[in-house]
């Protein structure tokens, strides 16, 4: 309690110091810095860039800076982040699913409860394929393949505890069989574990859907199924609930400020995001990368953070990464 | 032909005014960031994407073709003059580059890896026209048993032939490897070795040890001797230009680095790294003056070289065929693909073959014009190297350490770089080779997944590995390298015994 206190009272001194410094803090003068806690060129540096034009080109944002702070799956990232930007208002992290896997997996001190969710960004569906030569044609059939060897059959997908091993995990149950015994081959990204698919060395592979699209639409991949909960309008393939298999699962992107963020700088955060992401700027880059609209305000995104970190330990409990 | 008439397409798209500027600034900017340690390619691309966004997808592309040839053929500027590889491709190079710049023969040692990189890469662009789309099918059917092979093939030829002997290479190897088992296993998400530093949990970074091992580790060794036998600068011997026997023995080293450096560049996990191990020790072999290894042999440089921007070339395979990116800076030109809705794939060849075939043809230009704006700056570099001793060798600390601190500002990675120093200093001192090191750090854990990975496809048993015909040749191919030696020293002492 006396700590809450102190850092109520710290953030309430070092608030009013910035807001003497700067004035009225409109949301058009915000200098801020979005933390991507991922190397150049992966999913989070795209969306924290992404958003850094938007903001920008919107005017919704006088400068936007991007850092990046690769490492260990994010969690380097986030507990950089959660150090540096403890009650800040113009300091903000990119951050999805991976990461609640990894603080989990990684037994990491912090994971994204630590933080201030702002909104939920994007969501990408999954993607479950076979190869082209599979004698599998349906979900059911690898349901089927599943249950009489759940050993032998083999998958593969991005690195161990993420989404697409969580994916796994989920229909393997789905089909009856145990989980703990998924054989599940971990490739770093959908780029290798593509190669493993075309050279028929599985039997089925997840991924996130943009990433296999090509391969898909040339027909070298069979897609079976999305993990999303609704058709999306340009994908063939039908999600898993439409399928008879009561599985949702979305690889989303959220961003969010620093602990203890609170009252006048929390507004203007969330109002500007907000805005941003109404804009037609947003609308287009969503379209040109291809990623599917799924914003949620913070509140909401907060309640839905705390459901997936649940379902993700949960899951991962199942498959012996945590305990 | 068809490719061809899409080439000259892509030629007249690559020779307007503006693409040639975009490309003429990508190779600027690409030589640059090559030069500067601690700024890498991918960075630099990262960084320019949203300025990019205002151009055509043309130009921009063909600017991000310009930084990525560029960045390789920096590299090895530094490696050569300074000792300090800026990214794992060019440790190689360091190696007889370095020697030769300090046996005054700098002029000739950058010479070699410029035209080499312009030849390798001319004909490895030429591959990537025209032979990308067979060439993918066989690099999937690449098992990771095959790669396994691959790994213990490396492992093998470097450890038996650097050093004085096997039993040092192997040290120094097994060093290489325990580091790069540190961090996240990517099988299983769990930590290894990493001791509770959550900086250590991505493991050591390649070029921290390179650098600490090589550069710190030399800066230490010519101090602890200046102390008794000051040294004098490097004076430059002879012409900075490539004498007429510098051609001869070039131009083969050259072919052979493009011959290895392409196919395994093209591998979907080939990198840049074992091609040019494996070009080294290839003209080790065969070279007419084995004696000059380890002395500044220009072989030593114009083969590994070749291999290394080959390979670059080979890279662009899987990311044009498949959308696969491997390596940092692909993963940043394929965003870039995508930031104007193309995605590389199978359909790329056919849906855009003029942004396919314009983007090979300004490779073309690009390696052109590399070569033009890097022969002449020979001349400058080699000036670098009249500094006095003392003050070059603080200097490479200094480059040294800032390019590290920039690349990952900690001070974990300081304090990892000064204790790779301090083992750098006395590997030299005691006579351990370091390449075997490096080697095992980069290739250890691509050799632990690929060994896994075989065994979970192979619900455990060991016999995949031999199963595979590809595999099972290069695993054979290891076993000899590494028993003969020991074979044939055991043979002539019993026949000494005999006797």
């Amino acid at each position: 309690m006396r700590t809450f206190m102190k850092y109520g009272l710290l953030a309430a001194v070092v608030g009013s110091i910035v807001g003497l410094a700067d004035g009225q803090a409109s949301a058009q003068n915000l200098e801020l810095t979005i933390t991507a806690p991922a190397g150049a060129g992966g999913g989070w540096d795209s969306a924290a860039r992404s958003l850094q034009e938007a903001m920008r080109a919107s005017g919704n944002a006088k400068s936007v800076q991007v850092v990046n702070v690769p490492g260990a799956g994010g969690t380097v990232g986030l507990a950089q982040f959660i150090g540096s930007a403890k009650g800040s208002p113009n300091q903000l992290l990119v951050a999805g699913i991976t990461l609640v896997g990894a603080s989990i997996s990684n037994k990491s001190p912090v994971d994204l409860t630590k933080v201030t969710p702002l909104a939920r960004l994007t969501g990408d569906p999954l993607v479950i394929v076979v190869p082209k030569a599979s004698p599998i044609k349906t979900i059911a059939d690898l349901q089927a393949t599943i249950k009489k060897d759940v050993a032998k059959t083999i998958w593969v997908g991005g690195s161990a505890g993420g989404a697409d091993h969580i994916l796994a995990a989920l229909v393997t149950k789905a089909s009856g069989a145990d989980p703990s015994k998924v054989n599940y081959v971990a490739y770093s990204g959908g780029g290798e574990s593509l190669a493993a698919m075309l050279g028929g060395q599985a039997t089925a592979g997840v991924s996130g859907y943009g990433e296999w699209e090509g391969q898909i639409k040339s027909g070298d991949l069979r897609a079976l199924a999305i993990s999303y909960p609704e058709p999306i309008p340009g994908i063939e393939a039908k999600p898993l609930k439409a399928q008879g298999l009561d599985i949702e699962l979305v690889n989303w992107r959220g961003i969010f400020a620093g602990p203890n963020v609170q009252g006048k700088d929390l507004d203007a955060l969330k109002a500007a995001i907000d805005k941003t992401v109404k804009s037609e700027q947003w609308k287009t880059i969503l379209k040109t990368r291809g990623w599917s609209d799924y914003y949620a305000p913070g509140d909401e995104f907060k309640t839905f953070i705390a459901s997936e970190t649940d379902r993700v330990r949960t899951v991962l409990k199942s498959i012996g990464l945590a305990d | 032909m068809e490719s061809i008439s899409f080439l000259l397409d892509g030629f007249s798209l690559a020779i307007q005014p503006a693409n040639l500027l975009y490309a003429a600034i990508g190779v600027i900017i690409g030589t640059a960031v090559g030069v500067l340690p601690g700024i890498g390619p991918a960075l630099t691309v990262a960084l320019l994407l949203p300025v990019t966004f205002k151009l055509d997808p043309g130009g921009s592309i063909i600017m991000f073709a310009g930084i990525y040839y560029g960045g390789m053929y920096g590299g090895s500027t530094t490696a050569i003059l300074l000792n300090t590889p800026g990214e794992s491709a060019s440790v190689v190079t360091a190696l007889e580059g370095n020697k030769m710049a300090r046996a005054g023969r700098g002029g000739p040692a950058l010479a070699t890896a410029a035209v080499g990189s312009f030849v390798a890469a001319l004909i490895a662009t030429l591959g990537l026209a025209f032979l990308a789309p067979m060439l993918v099918k066989v690099a999937v059917q690449f098992g990771p048993w095959d790669y396994f092979g691959l790994m213990l093939i490396a492992f093998v030829t470097v450890s038996a032939t650097f050093g004085s002997s096997p039993l040092r290479g192997l040290t120094s190897l097994a060093f290489g490897l325990w580091l790069g088992l540190m961090g996240i296993d990517q099988l299983t998400g769990q930590a290894r070795l990493t001791f509770g530093v959550p900086e250590l949990l991505d493991g050591v970074e390649v070029t921290t040890l390179a650098v600490g091992l090589f550069a710190i580790g030399e800066a230490l060794l010519v101090a602890s001797r200046h102390l008794r036998k000051p040294e004098q600068p490097i004076p430059v011997k002879g012409s900075i230009w490539m004498t007429k026997e510098d051609w001869k023995r070039s131009w083969k080293p050259w072919l052979r680095g493009t011959v290895i450096g392409f196919p395994i560049g093209a591998l979907p996990a080939g990198g840049a790294e074992i091609p040019t191990f494996l070009s080294y020790n290839i003209e080790r072999k065969l070279s007419r003056k084995p004696e000059e290894f380890g002395y500044g042999a220009i072989e030593g440089v114009a083969g590994p070289e070749a291999a290394n921007n080959a390979s670059a070339a080979g890279t662009l395979v899987p990311l044009l065929t498949l959308g696969l990116p491997t390596s940092a800076t692909a993963a940043v030109m394929l965003a870039g693909f995508q930031q104007y809705n193309i995605q590389p794939g199978p359909l790329l060849f056919t849906q855009h073959a003029d942004l396919v075939w314009g983007l090979v043809a300004s490779l073309f230009i690009a390696n052109v014009m590399l070569l033009v704006l890097n022969l002449p700056l020979v001349g400058i570099w080699v000036k670098l190297l009249k500094i006095p001793l003392p003050w070059l060798y603080a200097g490479i600390l200094v480059f040294a350490s800032m390019g590290t601190i920039a690349a990952n500002p900690s001070v974990v990675e300081l304090l990892l770089l000064s204790g790779f120093g301090a083992v750098g200093f006395l590997m030299r001192r005691y006579d351990y080779p370091i390449a075997p090191a490096v080697v095992g750090l980069i290739l250890g854990p691509l050799a632990d997944s690929a060994l896994r990975r075989s065994l979970q496809m192979s619900l455990g048993d060991p016999m995949i590995l031999f199963q595979h015909p590809g595999s099972a040749i290069m695993i054979g191919i290891a076993t000899i390298a590494l028993v003969a030696p020991f074979i044939f020293r055991g043979l002539s002492r019993f026949q000494q015994d005999e006797d």
